[in-house]
């Protein structure tokens, strides 16, 4: 196998919010070993279509397989909802990074990370707490295991809940606008961790506003505008179109300086 | 006449003894009380809606109603159903009754204020309905509720005070009966505030201690 394989893949991916047609007719694949960014302006639909990929989200239309089983709907055109085993299974190979980190208030860093690699995986306690520990030293975090989320600043929370993420080891990781919610100084330490995972080959889907990190790391972006893909591409070509209106408008709204620097090219 | 609180002293032993009855009444009934709102809370909103329905009918009926009432009902009517309680028993059963019906709703109160996402990040790592209930939703509501918990045992304490009216051998039992005996009614109510005060204030620091103890596990 040459062509690398794809890691997700949505095909006539429809969603609705009451009247609300938020995603329509949606079509992308991410690569495996590669990052895909997510761009748009804001309700455009980015957020609910990375949380339809891992199923928070139920697609009313169309097909998103990962790493090529169905998710959440069978392949087919019945569409028949598939058990909660089954939906549990696939989203085995998600890992999910939430814009409000979403760490567990009661539990240490350590225990959010260790969490459910105890209780999932089964592991005994120590071999559990080891692996964690592992994961919190490679986002750079040893020293702060035993602390609770109301002591990190919000760069360090974002860090472990990359770190509960991949303790479970999966394939790939969805991120929703992982540094939004950060003070700007906060969000290099976030975006570090993120390049160095990109660099060991995770595959990545992340929807971000931070152009600059796009333009730097991804090999893909898609841009969605009103719930439509509007352009997808390789970043090269894609951030080599600022003619588009859609995309220039938006680019002029969120360039910042990493962008500039890109199009000075 | 003068206020003299050693007309009442004299009937010490017995007011400790009204007093430890408050007490059990009173901690007894708020422990079976959490319980059974627990189990409510969990299961009106984890159990589905034909359990939903029913609970929230008892939780209303309870909130609805005086205590008094409730007791009443229990004492004097409930033999004719079978329910036959000594006065104790009926005061305890009827106390913890209507406390589950408020801890029902603090705790309910306490599962919706979780944010979702918490929920969300734990499918996300494969933890199974009944452990994130048990990881992570439990503990995180309690931590949420505290403060109000804190308040309605407080509450509760007070309440205990209605007992006396089906003659449970409690402190405004006791101590207005020993101020008819002695004719020193000013000191024997007295008496009850100060001692209803010093449990107040005694379960207030108790829970002000729990909440700083526990501030490390809440965000914001
Ligand atoms: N749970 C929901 N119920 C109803 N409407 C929703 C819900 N979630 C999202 N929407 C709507 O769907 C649309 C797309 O929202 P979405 O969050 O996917 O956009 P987004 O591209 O992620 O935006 P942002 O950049 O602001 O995060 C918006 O109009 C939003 O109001
Ligand atoms: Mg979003």
């Amino acid at each position: 196998m040459s062509a690398a394989q794809v890691a997700i893949r949505a095909r006539g991916v429809g969603k609705r919010f009451g009247a609300n047609q938020v995603l329509a007719d949606i079509a992308l694949e991410a690569r495996e070993g590669e990052v895909t960014c997510l761009i748009g302006p804001s309700g455009s639909g980015k957020s609910t279509l990375l949380r339809c990929m891992a199923f928070l989200e139920r697609h009313d239309e169309g097909t998103i397989e990962v790493f090529g089983r169905p998710m959440g709907f069978g392949a087919d055109a019945a569409r028949r909802p598939l058990p909660e085993a089954d939906v549990a299974a696939v989203r085995r190979d998600l890992g999910m990074v939430f814009q409000q980190f979403n760490l567990w208030p009661h539990m240490t860093a350590l225990g959010n990370v260790s969490e459910a690699l105890k209780r999932v995986r089964r592991l005994p306690r120590r071999e559990a707490e080891g692996r964690a520990m592992a994961m919190l030293e490679k986002v750079g975090l040893g020293e702060r295991a035993a602390h609770y989320p109301s002591e990190l600043s919000g760069g360090q929370q974002q860090r472990v809940a990359i770190a509960r993420a991949l303790a479970m080891e999966p394939r790939m990781v969805l991120f929703d606008e992982p540094t939004s919610s950060l003070d700007p100084e906060l969000t290099g330490e976030v975006l570090t961790v993120m390049r160095q995972l990109a660099q060991d080959g995770m595959t990545m889907v992340v929807v971000t506003h931070e152009i600059g990190f796009a333009a730097q790391v991804a090999q893909h972006v898609v841009f969605l505008d009103g719930g439509r893909v509007l352009l997808d591409g390789r970043a090269g070509e894609v951030f080599r179109q600022p003619w588009h209106p859609r995309l220039g408008q938006f680019l002029q709204t969120y360039l910042d300086l990493g962008a500039s620097v890109l199009f000075q090219g | 006449m003068t206020f003299d609180l050693g007309l009442i002293l004299g009937s010490l032993p017995e007011v400790l003894a009204a007093a430890w009855v408050t007490i059990v009444m009173w901690l007894a009934s708020a422990a079976m009380g959490a319980a059974l709102g627990f189990v409510l809370a969990l299961l009106r909103r984890y159990g589905g809606r034909a359990a939903a329905w029913p609970i929230l009918g008892f939780v209303t009926v309870i909130r609805g109603t005086p205590f008094l009432i409730q007791l009443f009902l229990l004492y004097y009517s409930g033999p004719s159903i079978g329910i036959d309680l000594d006065p104790t028993g009926s005061g305890l059963l009827s106390l913890s009754i209507y406390a589950s019906a408020y801890f029902c709703e603090i705790f309910t109160g306490g599962f919706a204020a979780i944010p979702r996402g918490h929920v969300e990040a734990a499918i996300c790592v494969g933890l199974s309905r009944a452990q994130i209930v048990a990881r992570i939703l439990v503990p995180e509501m309690a931590l949420l509720v505290l403060p109000a918990c804190v308040n309605m045992t407080i509450l509760m304490m007070k309440e205990t005070a209605v007992l006396s009216i089906v003659t449970v051998p409690e402190l405004t039992l006791v101590i207005t009966a020993i101020g008819s005996r002695t004719f020193a009614f000013a000191e024997a109510l007295f008496l009850l505030a100060i001692a209803y005060w010093v449990l107040t204030e005694a379960t207030g620091r108790l829970g002000r201690f729990a909440e700083g103890a526990l501030a490390r596990y809440r965000l914001a």
